[in-house]
């Protein structure tokens, strides 16, 4: 077995890739259940080795603005939180999508609304992928299904954050956070000196030199007219992520009769969902949107004119579902089955709302 | 081989515990492991748990209803787990913890006296280490060998030189273990 491979939370994954891969600050509050994030990072110290900055501030809104602060200066700043702490981060969230700045924020959701629970929950997707915060934005946003995948979705993330000059999130819950499992994780890379920053992120304010005028970060346009123009290029970028970065992941979907559409912990649920069904003589496939925006329209449009019906899987009342009816677009019936507040399914309960609302 | 196992009982316990370390054993042993506590507010004087997963193949829900075994420590847990036991699946109790008989007959039914022992022993921190014993005598799923690595990755360094007493409390287990029913 390679040294490299270990056992760990989720969230214990997401601290140390943080710090592997380079992290210049993390700024959070804790809150259950993602709070190993911050401890994990407090106990390996990376401030005396990589010298990331680990900061628990006063508030999740506090942390959001040291982001926005960090991610100003081109370094690579990351907050995390859970659905009520998410909920305070939205102005932030907001601002940084009109600053066009790059940052990470992470999301282990728990039950809602309102303080509700600390169990697991996917009750943010709306949030997340719809808005959250206001005005025309969108957020790059990952749905891990694993530990393995928290560990490789911190470099994704701030890989497609910087690329688009745009926050992305790590949308994921109480069970991948919480659960251990063998886990790889990324390789070792050196914190970027100012030197490359400035290379990498020419609008960054790092300091004016000769050679430019000084960059500005800032939501702010009070004339309607170039405002109107920023939110055309923000939606022309928009399109170019939708075009270029959507990533699912379809299983024994080759021979499948009906689909079941999930993400993260709910499509672990239901791979085993599959197995059950399948020794019944069921032939059910699954496709996993690991990109929750961009949304796997087009995979699940095709899909639509070849199966007899889908059933959508999620940890809250319905929401996903919406974009996979938008994606099927009528051709074919499409379910949702869902528990909520913090109960997760088993794979039987899906087994059963399989048989009764899809299979016919 | 796929094993799903679940660990409940009292906070404190060591069911947490116990359960990191039969995931770590599957891991020294090049297994496929998961583990999930329910994590919630159970976990302070209610029933805490565990679901354990250790199988060949990759996991594929580490949340399941039904299991091949449950360790049932506290009355609680019994009344939760005995109906998610699969037909054919263990239970395993701890005596002193249970006080109402097992309903089922479908299922083989083992009792483990671990706190009676662990108070002879008078150590009642082994108390999960003999259950894990009686547990690897009953489902021989990990080497003995790898539960001794699993344990020792599993525990911080300076606690390496308890080391010895959990081995003699799980080899103390194997004996322990008293077959109550066997499934018809």
């Amino acid at each position: 077995m390679s040294e490299e491979i270990v056992l760990m939370k989720g969230n214990e994954a997401i601290a140390h890739a943080a710090i592997r891969y380079g992290v210049d600050g993390y700024f959070g509050y804790p809150i259950t259940p993602q709070s190993e994030i911050i401890e994990t990072l407090m106990e390996v110290a990376p401030w005396k080795t990589t010298g990331m900055v680990v900061l628990q501030a006063e508030s999740e809104v506090a942390a959001i603005n040291m982001v926005y602060g960090g991610a100003a200066c081109g370094k690579y700043a990351m907050t995390s939180s859970s659905s009520p702490g998410i909920s305070l981060k939205q102005e932030g969230i907001s601002y940084m999508a009109g600053a066009e700045l790059p940052a990470l924020i992470v999301n282990v959701q728990r039950g809602g609304p309102g303080l509700g629970t600390i169990q697991p929950s996917q009750a943010d997707y709306f949030q997340t992928v719809k808005g959250g915060g206001h005005g025309d934005y969108k957020l790059i946003t990952l749905a891990p299904n694993s530990v393995q995948e928290m560990a490789d979705f911190v470099g994704l993330a701030f890989e497609l954050a910087f690329k688009y000059r745009n926050p992305a999130m790590i949308l994921t819950d109480g069970v991948i956070g919480q659960m251990m499992e063998k886990v790889k994780l990324p390789a070792w890379q050196q914190r970027r000196s100012e030197q490359e920053i400035r290379e990498q992120c020419p609008w960054a304010t790092l300091g004016k030199t000769a050679d430019r005028k000084p960059n500005i970060i800032t939501s702010l346009e009070l004339d309607s007219a170039a405002m109107e123009k920023n939110n055309e290029r923000f939606q022309a970028k928009y399109r170019v992520v939708e075009a270029t970065e959507v990533r699912y992941e379809e299983i024994k979907c080759d021979d499948a009769d009906y689909l079941l559409v999930a993400f993260g912990s709910a499509a672990r649920i239901c791979q085993k969902t599959i197995d059950l069904a399948r020794k019944e003589g069921i032939k059910v496939g699954l496709v996993r949107p690991i990109t929750l925006w961009p949304f796997p329209t087009e995979v699940l449009y095709a899909y639509g004119g070849r199966v007899k019906g889908m059933l959508t899987v999620e940890l809250n009342a319905g929401q996903m579902v919406e974009d996979v009816r938008l994606a099927v677009n009528g051709q074919i019936p499409v379910a949702h089955y869902g528990r909520l507040g913090g109960i997760v399914p088993t794979p039987e309960g899906v087994l059963a709302a399989l048989k009764e609302k899809v299979v016919h | 081989m796929l094993q799903e196992i679940v660990i409940s009982g009292f906070g404190g316990q060591g069911v947490l515990s116990m359960g990191k370390i039969l995931a770590y054993s599957g891991m020294m042993e090049e297994k496929e492991v998961s583990w999930f506590p329910a994590y919630g507010p159970e976990q302070r004087g209610g029933t805490a748990n565990v679901t354990v997963i250790i199988s060949d193949e990759a996991i594929s829900s580490p949340v399941v209803n039904q299991f091949d075994i449950a360790i049932v420590l506290n009355q609680p847990s019994l009344e939760k787990f005995e109906s998610r036991v699969k037909p054919g699946g263990a239970l395993i109790y701890d005596g002193y913890g249970i006080h109402k008989k097992v309903e089922r007959t479908d299922i083989n039914v083992f009792k483990v006296n671990a706190m009676d022992e662990s108070m002879k022993m008078d150590n009642t921190r082994v108390f999960n280490m003999i259950i894990l014993g009686g547990l690897l005598k009953i489902s021989p799923m990990v080497e003995l060998e790898n539960v001794m690595k699993g344990l020792k990755e599993s525990l911080p360094e300076r606690h390496h030189k308890l080391l010895p007493m959990n081995e003699a409390a799980i080899l103390r287990g194997m004996e322990l273990v008293e077959q109550e029913q066997q499934a018809v």
